[in-house]
């Protein structure tokens, strides 16, 4: 076996520490992380079959309804590609989101934000990417809350996003924003990101083109994994 | 011919306090989306090789257990062979070789039940038996990823490559968890003198 990834760029991504976001204060390594060439344990993954995705896995609006109802709140379906640095697509791969409701309140018994539970909505789904990479779920659109970090600090309208890949050292948390929302500039988490245009690549586009008319709006949103470079494996002579 | 990657890797965010609601949502109570949260156990069927328990408490730089973390595993079968595409060779049809759990909400302890994953040989190189830790939590920007050795592999964890690439031979140890029975029991601190080690993935 022989594979590598190019190596993850940091700059790309949040430091450690970033006091602005306080709970990092505590929980941030202060010494670096120890660079390695990889070995099987990072070159590899588990895989998951389409099997376990269940019919409304993918279906916020209804997946915590009861019979004849639905979530409140504005109806939206999220899609987008799962590519590689290399702009593959990454085939038959989990993805899992999680999200608070129209009110800005998580279905968590430590979340006590003023906004009333939803009875009709729970707040995940998962879904698996087709054979291009193409993945979609439909959701409503999660408000703003504020969290305690500074005296007034609002979280913008976010999904999380859990993505697999095809090997852990492709494996990602992250979370999507939505794009003209004004508390995307004044977040504390986002602003962990140094770089700016890897903050925009995390902002879902209105996508009216794909909106169904009547009924609700899309956003567009890809995710990127790290690039593995394509070597030939002596056992599978095709190529990756 | 320079070269660059076309697209460049989304961003990481931090997991945030309610990633179980997400990625384990039956602990959270929600029982009625997913039948069973995924890697809730590692097992298909009667696997081959010792079982063994993996116990671990992860804490934060004031010493406090950090009790909203979401850890993931990922090792070898008995035979060394990862349950992956990727790897190439057969793997245990009985062992997923995945397993994802939550600290306990009061302790902090977090509790994987597996096996013993045996040596991996590939291309001439053996790496002693572990299994990654991939950590992520509310404050964690980008998820951590550590291994965890065993404490009775010591001739194959001196030979182990990894291992012989941490410099500062004194931090060696962080990553090495003690046998208690059928349990190995490891700590995991995110900063101080005894700060474990974490790589670069």
């Amino acid at each position: 076996m022989k594979s590598g990834y190019y190596p993850r760029d940091l700059n790309m991504h949040p430091p450690a520490y970033t006091p602005g976001y306080r709970t990092s204060i505590l929980r941030s390594p202060q010494k670096a992380p120890i660079g390695f060439d990889g070995s099987p344990t990072e070159f590899t993954g588990p895989t998951f079959g389409h099997s376990l995705i269940g019919e409304l896995d993918n279906n916020l609006i209804l997946n915590f309804a009861q019979a004849g109802e639905s979530a409140i709140g504005e109806r939206i379906m999220v899609h987008g590609y799962v590519l590689d640095e290399e702009a593959r697509p990454i085939r038959n791969t989990l993805v899992e989101f999680w999200q608070a409701n129209a009110g800005g309140r998580y279905r968590h018994k430590k979340d006590t934000y003023l906004a009333p539970l939803d009875p009709n909505f729970g707040g995940c789904g998962r879904t698996m990417t087709d054979e291009s990479g193409y993945f979609h779920f439909f959701t409503i659109r999660p408000a703003a809350y504020p969290w305690p970090n500074g005296k007034n600090d609002w979280r913008p309208a976010h999904i999380h996003f859990s993505v697999f890949g095809t090997a852990f050292a492709q494996r990602l948390i992250t979370q999507m924003y939505f794009e003209g929302d004004p508390n995307i500039a004044l977040c504390p988490i986002v602003k962990t990101i140094p770089d700016a245009d890897a903050i925009d690549r995390l902002i879902a586009r209105l996508d009216m083109h794909n909106s169904r008319p009547h009924d609700m709006r899309a956003y567009r949103f890809d995710i990127v994994l790290r690039g593995k470079r394509s070597t030939v494996f002596e056992n599978r002579k095709e190529g990756n | 011919m320079p070269y660059a990657p076309k697209l460049k890797e989304s961003a990481s965010q931090t997991a945030g306090p309610y990633v179980h609601i997400g990625c384990m949502p039956n602990t959270t109570g929600i029982h009625t989306i997913f039948d069973t949260d995924l890697g809730s156990t590692m097992f298909t069927g009667e696997a081959k090789g010792e079982r063994i328990n993996i116990e671990a408490v992860i804490f934060d730089g004031s010493g406090t257990p950090v009790k909203d973390a979401m850890v993931e595993i990922w090792q070898a079968d008995a035979n060394g062979v990862f349950a992956s595409p990727e790897d190439g060779r057969e793997a245990d049809p009985h062992f997923t070789g995945f397993g994802r759990q939550h600290a306990d909400h009061d302790t902090g302890v977090f509790r994987f039940e597996t096996i013993k994953p045996g040596a991996v040989s590939v291309d001439g190189k053996t790496y002693a038996p572990h299994v990654l830790m991939w950590i992520a939590a509310r404050g964690i920007n980008l998820a951590l990823a550590t291994r965890v050795y065993f404490d009775d592999e010591a001739e194959a964890n001196e030979a182990d490559p990894f291992l012989s690439r941490i410099e500062l031979k004194s931090r060696v140890p962080t990553l090495i968890a003690k046998r208690d029975g059928n349990t190995y029991r490891h700590e995991i601190h995110l900063q101080g003198p005894d700060e474990t080690v974490f790589f670069d993935l």
